[in-house]
Order: C-alpha cells, then sequence, then structure tokens
C-alpha cells in the first residue's frame, strides 16, 4: 500500500495543553482512514496539523511525499478539505461559491462550470444555485462544503465531522459520496465521534482519547476482544419488569435502549427462549427480538473511558 | 504566474463580498466626507487650498477602510479556514485583500479627484506625480490597514475602532487641514511619522504647488513605508493567523 497521509510523532500543544501527543499514522490510496474520538480528543486539531492549517509543535507530516511544514502548497492542490464548522460565504451565491473554489485552485473556466453544475446537481442543489448561501439550510451548506471540496478532483478528501447534526438523507448522501471517492482510488481522513459511522463506512478506525491514539485497526478487529460481549435486543408488546430480565440464567447486564431492552450474554440463544417464556408468564408477546455481536461502541467507550489504558489493550 | 492568478481571485471574492459592508461604507466613505466639510465650513479658505487635503484624505480613509474589516470577518464568519487550507500563502492571502482595498480606494478617491478638477477648477501642474502619487499611496493605506487586523479577534468593530484610533489622530498633524508649514512646531514633528504627511504633500506639490519637503524626499519615504508595512504586515500575520481558528 502506497502511503498517501503519513503522520510521525504529532504533536501539538496549547499552552500547557497537550492537544495531540505524539501520534503516528499512516493512510495508503483507495482507504477510508476513520478518526474516531469523543470531544477534545484533539480531532480537530489533528485534521489542521495534516492540512496545514496549524503548525505541529513538533513531529511531522508528509502528504503525497510533501512535507506539510517545508512544501504545505505542493500537497495542498490535491487534497480538498471539509474543515468542522466552516461555511461557504453567506453573502454569495452557491454557484458562486463553487466558482471561487474552482478558481483557488487552478481549475479551468469550462471544467469549473460543467462540475459545477454535475455536482451541484448530484447533491440536490442545483434548483438553488443561484440564490445566496444565506437562504440555504445547515445540510445544504454543508453538502455545498463538499462541492466545493471536490471541484478540483483531488486524490484526497480531509472531512472533520461531515455528517454532524445533519439529517439522515443527507448524512447518506455524504457518505454514498465518501464510498464512491474511495472506490476511485481516493484516499479519505474521515474525523468522526460517530461509532456506527466509522464502523460501517471506514476500512481502518483509529481511535484517539486524550491526543494519543489508543487503538488502530479494522473494525473488525477492534471488535474482536469483545467476542465474548454479545447481546439479545427484545422489544414487548406489553410490560415486562426489567428485574426480572435482570436475573434471567446467563444474562450479565441489561441496557434500556428507547423501547426496547438489550440483554448482555454469553449465551444469546438460552437468553432469547427465556424472554419469550418470560413475556409468556406476563400474558404478553414479544415484539422483535435480535441478536447481536459484539459493537464498537463497546471498544470505543472501553478504550475512552479510562485515560490511562494503553495501546496493547486493545488487542488482548 | 499561478500565485498572482489566486492572488486576483481572493480580490475578486473581497470585491463581492466586503466592499458593501456597513462599516467599510461609514467609516471608509461617509465618516470621512462629513469629517471635511465639517472642517471647509467652518473656515473661509479658497476652496483650491482645501484640495490636498481633500484628496490625502480621501485615499487615506477609503484604502484603509476594506483590509481592517476582511480578515476578522472571515473568522466570524468561519470562512477562513478553507482559505488556509487552499493552495495559497498568508503573503499572497493578504495581498488579494490589499489588492481590493487599492482598487477601492482608487476608485472611490476618484470623485474628490473629479470635484477637484471639475467643480473648483484646479489644474494638475505635475500629472505624472500626482498620479504615482495616488497610486503609491492607496497601495501603502491598504496596506496599513491590514495591520490593525493583526490582533486575533472575530468582532470586526473591535478593528474598526482600533483603526479610527490611529486614523483620526493621524489625520489632525499630516497637512490635511493646513500644510505642513502652517503647523505648530510639536505638530511638525509628529507629521514626520505620518505616511499620510508625504501623501498630502505630494499631493500638494503636484496640484496647486507648495511643498515643504522635497517631492523626491516625500515619493521616497512613501515608497519606504509602503515596504517596511508591507514586511511588518506578513510578519505579524503570519504569526498570529492560526490562532484565529480558535476563536
Ligand atoms: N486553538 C486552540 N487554542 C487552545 N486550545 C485548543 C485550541 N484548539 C484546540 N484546543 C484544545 O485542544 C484539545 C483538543 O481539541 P480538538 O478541537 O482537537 O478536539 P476534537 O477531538 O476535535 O473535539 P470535538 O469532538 O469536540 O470536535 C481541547 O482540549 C481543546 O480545548
Ligand atoms: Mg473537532
Amino acid at each position: 500500500m502506497a502511503e498517501v497521509i503519513r503522520a510521525e510523532n504529532l504533536t501539538r500543544h496549547f499552552g500547557d495543553v497537550v492537544a495531540v501527543d505524539g501520534i503516528s499514522f499512516a493512510a495508503g490510496a483507495g482507504e477510508i482512514f476513520g478518526f474516531l474520538g469523543p470531544n477534545g480528543a484533539g480531532k480537530t486539531t489533528t485534521q489542521r496539523m495534516l492540512t496545514g492549517a496549524l503548525r505541529p509543535t513538533s513531529g511531522s507530516v508528509w502528504v503525497l511525499d510533501h512535507d506539510m511544514v517545508q512544501d504545505p502548497l505542493g500537497a495542498k492542490e490535491h487534497f480538498g478539505v471539509v474543515p468542522e464548522m466552516a461555511n461557504p460565504y453567506m453573502e454569495m451565491s452557491g454557484w458562486d461559491n463553487m466558482m471561487f473554489a474552482g478558481e483557488l485552485y487552478g481549475v479551468s473556466r469550462g471544467d469549473r462550470s460543467s462540475r459545477s453544475e454535475q455536482l451541484l446537481r448530484q447533491f440536490g442543489l442545483w434548483e438553488r444555485h443561484d440564490s445566496r448561501v444565506k437562504g440555504y439550510s445547515k445540510g445544504m451548506k454543508q453538502r455545498l462544503m463538499l462541492a466545493m471540496a471536490l471541484l478540483h478532483q483531488p486524490d484526497i478528501l480531509f472531512l472533520d465531522e461531515p455528517t454532524s447534526g445533519l439529517d439522515v438523507a443527507s448524512s447518506r448522501q455524504i457518505r454514498a459520496t465518501v464510498r464512491q471517492f474511495a472506490a476511485d482510488g481516493g484516499t479519505v481522513f474521515y474525523t468522526t465521534h460517530n461509532i456506527e459511522e466509522a464502523n460501517q463506512l471506514c476500512n481502518r478506525v483509529a481511535i484517539i482519547n486524550q491526543g494519543e491514539i489508543v487503538a488502530l485497526d479494522t473494525p473488525e478487529a477492534l471488535k474482536a476482544p469483545f467476542a465474548e460481549s454479545q447481546s439479545v435486543v427484545v422489544a414487548f408488546i406489553g410490560q415486562v419488569p426489567v428485574a426480572q430480565l435482570e436475573v434471567l440464567p446467563g444474562v450479565q447486564r441489561v441496557q434500556k435502549e428507547g423501547d426496547k431492552f438489550r440483554l448482555y450474554t454469553p449465551q444469546p440463544g438460552l437468553v432469547a427462549e427465556q424472554v419469550s417464556e418470560l413475556a409468556r408468564q406476563h400474558n404478553t408477546h414479544v415484539l422483535t427480538i435480535n441478536t447481536l455481536g459484539p459493537s464498537l461502541e463497546d471498544t470505543f467507550l472501553k478504550l475512552t473511558q479510562r485515560p490511562t489504558i494503553q495501546q496493547g489493550e486493545a488487542s488482548q | 504566474m499561478k500565485s498572482f492568478s489566486r492572488l486576483w481571485v481572493v480580490a475578486k471574492k473581497n470585491i463581492r463580498v466586503y466592499y458593501l459592508k456597513g462599516p467599510v461604507l461609514i467609516f471608509g466613505v461617509f465618516f470621512p466626507a462629513f469629517l471635511f466639510f465639517a472642517f471647509a465650513i467652518g473656515r473661509h479658505l479658497p476652496a483650491r487650498d482645501l484640495v490636498p487635503g481633500l484628496i490625502g484624505m480621501a485615499i487615506f480613509f477609503t484604502a484603509s477602510a476594506i483590509t481592517p474589516a476582511i480578515i476578522p470577518f472571515e473568522t466570524r464568519t468561519r470562512t477562513l479556514e478553507r482559505l488556509l487550507v487552499a493552495p495559497l500563502t498568508i503573503s499572497s492571502m493578504l495581498a488579494g485583500d490589499i489588492l481590493a482595498a487599492f482598487m477601492f480606494g482608487l476608485f472611490v478617491s476618484i470623485i474628490p479627484i473629479l470635484i477637484s478638477v471639475l467643480v473648483i477648477g484646479v489644474s494638475i501642474a505635475h500629472p505624472l506625480i500626482f498620479v504615482i502619487t495616488i497610486i503609491l499611496a492607496a497601495g501603502c493605506f491598504a496596506i496599513l490597514g491590514t495591520l490593525f487586523a493583526v490582533p486575533v479577534t472575530d468582532i470586526p468593530a473591535d478593528v474598526m475602532m482600533l483603526s479610527n484610533l490611529v486614523r483620526l489622530p493621524l489625520i489632525f498633524f499630516s497637512g490635511v487641514f493646513m500644510p505642513i508649514e502652517q503647523m505648530p512646531q510639536w505638530g511638525q514633528w509628529l507629521s514626520v511619522i505620518s505616511p499620510l504627511t508625504y501623501c498630502t504633500e505630494l499631493i500638494r506639490y503636484s496640484s496647486i504647488g507648495g511643498n515643504h519637503f522635497a517631492p523626491a524626499t516625500s515619493l521616497t519615504i512613501l515608497i519606504g513605508f509602503t515596504l517596511a508595512l508591507w514586511i511588518l504586515s506578513i510578519r505579524l500575520h503570519q504569526r498570529n493567523m492560526s490562532r484565529r481558528l480558535a476563536l
């Protein structure tokens, strides 16, 4: 795998705060590299150093073999960025924002127009391309930001929580675009705190906590240490007391999830049988029942809850 | 070539987004116009004696009106980070801001120049020096404007206040309201440190005639100010730029 993005011992201090603490990783062509962490973990700071918006305190970043401190311009032409909480120009129309982005990256006049129209149509913005961005919804602005980042046909995309706060349809569309981009050979650095999103989308995920990478692997491998923590998710038509679910043989703990209960157990089959028996005793029925494997959430919580966890623990 | 075309892209964006912002029009156009009329009405000077001050003040206020506003606005509206990750150096970004401000200064200053020539009937004695001065001064004051935006803030009003705190006192000892040689001694001392002094001196020399400093001296010093302010501005902005992302 040819390395497209490489970080070595990347560190950033803000006064006494160590926002990013000596992280190293590499991402290759065609890869969606997930960067997952809780609030304040150092995700945005890392992306800013990778994209040349912020200088590292120490350590280095190479993007397509350009050193981001020595030669940022060489690399910048080859990537598109959607920063966290960034905006298009509100006073300009969607179309004019696209033209501005295209010119900034030296896209020729003809390509600028044809690709802009194609991208704006693809992102459902074509009907409003002539109106000012001021009147766009949050999702429209974010889709426009992504369209602007894609206009110059970059090799790499850096996205900082691109779906945060968006509705299902907009989020899906952004994820579909990201998948297609990677399938065409592009590299994506995808920052998120949405575990399920990282699980579905990314080839590999780095979990960052308090400025350090505490685990880095494929989503399945990250879940592996938790193979024993399977669960049964059940919804009843009537009422069943939680206390009685908790004492069923084989159930380790019960968590209420909306109108459902999640029962953690190493023996999901046995528990499923007992649950339906219990329902019958209460003169009610099971509405739905599912058995689930370990989730990335388990790994994430384990690794990010305690501050002193070491990298090795993820694979134990 | 590449960096010049990108600088022009930034300048065009500034023209669209910032020319009509409230603070720019208020402090760049209306404010100096009222200030000037307030002064002119209270005195009984022949109109032609007011011309160098009128043109000097116009170019000073208009050219330095836009550059302070751009960076705090970009910080506030969260459009700055996109520029920082684009293939653009901080100096070409600044140059794009300066170019937009320079053009604004030139365009708006045409109005008092036309009034001076067509209405007041002043003839330009040294057209070449006059034109060079106008262009150089617009550039110098546009760069001066970027320095007001050095403090890290996302509140454009803070920067406008700072810029007026510096610009207002400057006009009183820069030969705008009276020629340098008629000012009290302490005013003459102070006038030396103001780039506007050399601008009004050169405009006076090349239009109605008269000068306190030799024109060549004024021109050299104005060029010196322009270069020094440019270098200072790049240094300070390079140091502060990424801190704006934390706001
Ligand atoms: N410019 C800055 N100045 C001072 N401290 C900063 C700055 N940027 C980030 N920090 C601090 O660095 C730490 C990491 O912040 P960062 O924004 O990178 O986290 P994050 O993982 O992106 O969080 P979130 O999920 O909330 O976006 C935080 O403690 C934050 O307060
Ligand atoms: Mg963040």
